[in-house]
């Protein structure tokens, strides 16, 4: 693993590999009557958020409380930035309170980047305008794992080691990395505005090192233009798509972001790439509905769609945390300047 | 690979327990575990990964043969406790698997397979903490290597095995490596 998380196309297949079975291993925690682990006792993480965010800020916290790390909450809104304060000047003030690492949502794709040259600590991307959202990606690959290949490695049931050993021999102790499942050979179906969306593009990239099958369907119009260059397809048709999906990620209608009038109106997109329950019924039984949040329900996704049995929007959130606490613990729970452990 | 039947001299150094003693080592610590415990009632078997997991788990299938008793078994990862965690690359985390009626009033037995500082039970013991209230908690080792350097010791030991802190101390299990054996050698880089 690199000292800072920047971009998912950073992560090699065993380094997304190591950090999925790290969540798999902290997800047991969520049962557990303690939900705290002291690995990172003494050390700080702050959240710089210069945008808006419920999931991603909460859910960094979480993990990092989790680990026991001490937490520093920064927003833009309140803060010296309204000043006009540099994000470089913020950086080093940051420095000089000692962050170990820092998780950085900007609003100027790059942000990430630049900030990872300023600072000692490690660096998480939260989102950086429309460039890219790694964490968002690795728990949407644990999510899509856990449903698909039970989250196991190596395919192992969840009661290797209970009672006496079996004929076969104990399993539960093979090296995490070694016989550790990816999702090759499942196919995502990616829909909407990929032209703003960062976790589209975190997404292409890690879900393809993993071994999965790409496909973006969008209007053109929202479509990047360099998308021909990425590991993925593109389609233009969603209805064609759907009965080949194991998986259909929906991606928020970005509004915010749009300058220009991307399509005629948002009903007509609605029509034609939101995924109501017609459009469900043409997916195999097995295949999943998931949404990074947040939703405009009606638009990308209809409400019973968000809903029913198959989204697994809420699964996404939890795991989220989990997933953020293993690459914080891969990122901050060694050496200060770990030595590449690949 | 051949079958360890005697003492093999090799790239781990020399076999200072072959397989059937690691067998005869298993069935005595096995009768002590019930012997102490009264008839291994309320017992769970915790191996510490990765060597201690197998290990657990034939204690187990020992305990079953010889009293037709279940004794249920699973695994404690202490890497997120360890007090050594800065002084390496983050580490790859063990499974833990707790039984499904969890640890709160049973005894645990912590089985490992090399007894040496004590820092890896210590942690175990917090691991633990975090995980219920046992009404005790014992602590079983295929090999004592001796050099404590916390006020730990063993409750079962499968052989005491003086040795110098240049040495090397290997458990190969045949689980894990292919092989029983329990190997000692000279150090090369760090154990």
């Amino acid at each position: 693993m690199k000292r800072h998380l920047i971009s998912a196309a950073d992560l090699s297949r065993a380094d997304a590999l190591l950090i999925l079975d790290t969540a798999e291993e902290l997800a047991q925690l969520a049962d557990r009557p303690i939900k705290k682990l002291p690995t990172l006792r003494g050390r700080t993480v702050v959240n710089l958020f210069y945008e808006d965010s419920t999931r991603t800020r909460i859910s960094f916290e979480a993990a990092a409380k989790r680990l026991s790390a001490d937490v520093i909450n920064f927003s833009a809104k309140g803060s010296s930035v309204g000043k006009g304060e540099s994000l470089k000047d913020t950086a080093l003030t940051l420095e000089a309170m000692g962050a170990d690492a820092v998780v950085i949502r900007h609003s100027a794709s790059g942000a990430a980047h630049r900030l990872a040259g300023w600072v000692r600590g490690s660096v998480l991307n939260a989102g950086d305008g429309t460039h890219e959202h790694p964490t968002q990606a690795l728990l949407d690959a644990f999510t899509i794992r856990r449903r698909f290949r039970g989250g196991s490695r190596g395919g192992q049931g969840g009661s290797g080691g209970m009672g006496p050993p079996r004929s076969g021999g104990f399993r539960g102790v093979a090296p995490p990395g070694q016989h550790s499942t990816a999702l090759d050979g499942l196919r995502v179906t990616i829909v909407g505005d990929v032209l703003h969306s960062r976790v589209a593009r975190s997404n292409v990239l890690l879900l393809s090192t993993l071994g999965a099958e790409v496909t973006l369907a969008a209007p053109p119009t929202l479509l990047p233009l360099a998308v021909g260059s990425w590991p993925c397809a593109v389609s233009y048709d969603l209805d064609s798509e759907l009965p080949k999906s194991d998986v259909v990620m929906m991606l928020r209608v970005q509004q915010e972001r749009m300058s220009a009038a991307y399509f005629p109106s948002v009903r007509e997109y609605s029509r034609r790439y939101g995924l109501d329950a017609a459009r469900m019924a043409r997916l195999p039984d097995h295949a999943i509905v998931m949404h990074p949040g947040p939703m405009n329900r009606g638009v990308e996704i209809a409400a019973e769609v968000a809903d029913s049995a198959r989204s697994t929007i809420v699964e996404q959130v939890a795991n989220g945390v989990t997933t953020r606490m293993a690459v914080l613990y891969l990122l901050l729970g060694g050496t200060e300047f770990p030595a590449v452990t690949q | 690979m051949c079958a360890a039947s005697g003492p093999v001299a090799g790239r781990d150094g020399l076999a200072v327990l072959d397989a059937e003693e690691i067998r005869r080592a298993l069935t005595r610590i096995a009768h002590e575990i019930l012997e102490r415990t009264h008839g291994g009632d309320e017992v769970i078997l915790l191996g510490i990964p990765t060597r201690g997991v197998p290990l657990a788990c034939r204690l187990a299938g020992r305990i079953a043969e010889f009293e037709k008793l279940v004794v249920p078994c699973g695994s404690l990862d202490v890497t997120m406790h360890r007090d050594d965690l800065r002084l390496h690359p983050a580490r790859a985390l063990g499974r833990t698997e707790l039984p499904a009626d969890g640890v709160d009033g049973k005894t645990v037995v912590l089985v490992d397979d090399v007894l040496y500082s004590g820092r890896t039970v210590r942690a175990a013991l917090d691991a633990l903490n975090d995980l219920g209230r046992p009404r005790a908690v014992q602590l079983a080792v295929l090999v004592d290597r001796g050099h404590r350097e916390l006020p730990i010791r063993a409750d079962y030991v499968g052989k005491n095995l003086p040795t110098s802190q240049r040495e090397v101390v290997r458990v190969l299990l045949a689980e894990v490596d292919g092989q029983d054996a329990v190997m000692i050698g000279e150090e090369e880089g760090q154990p």
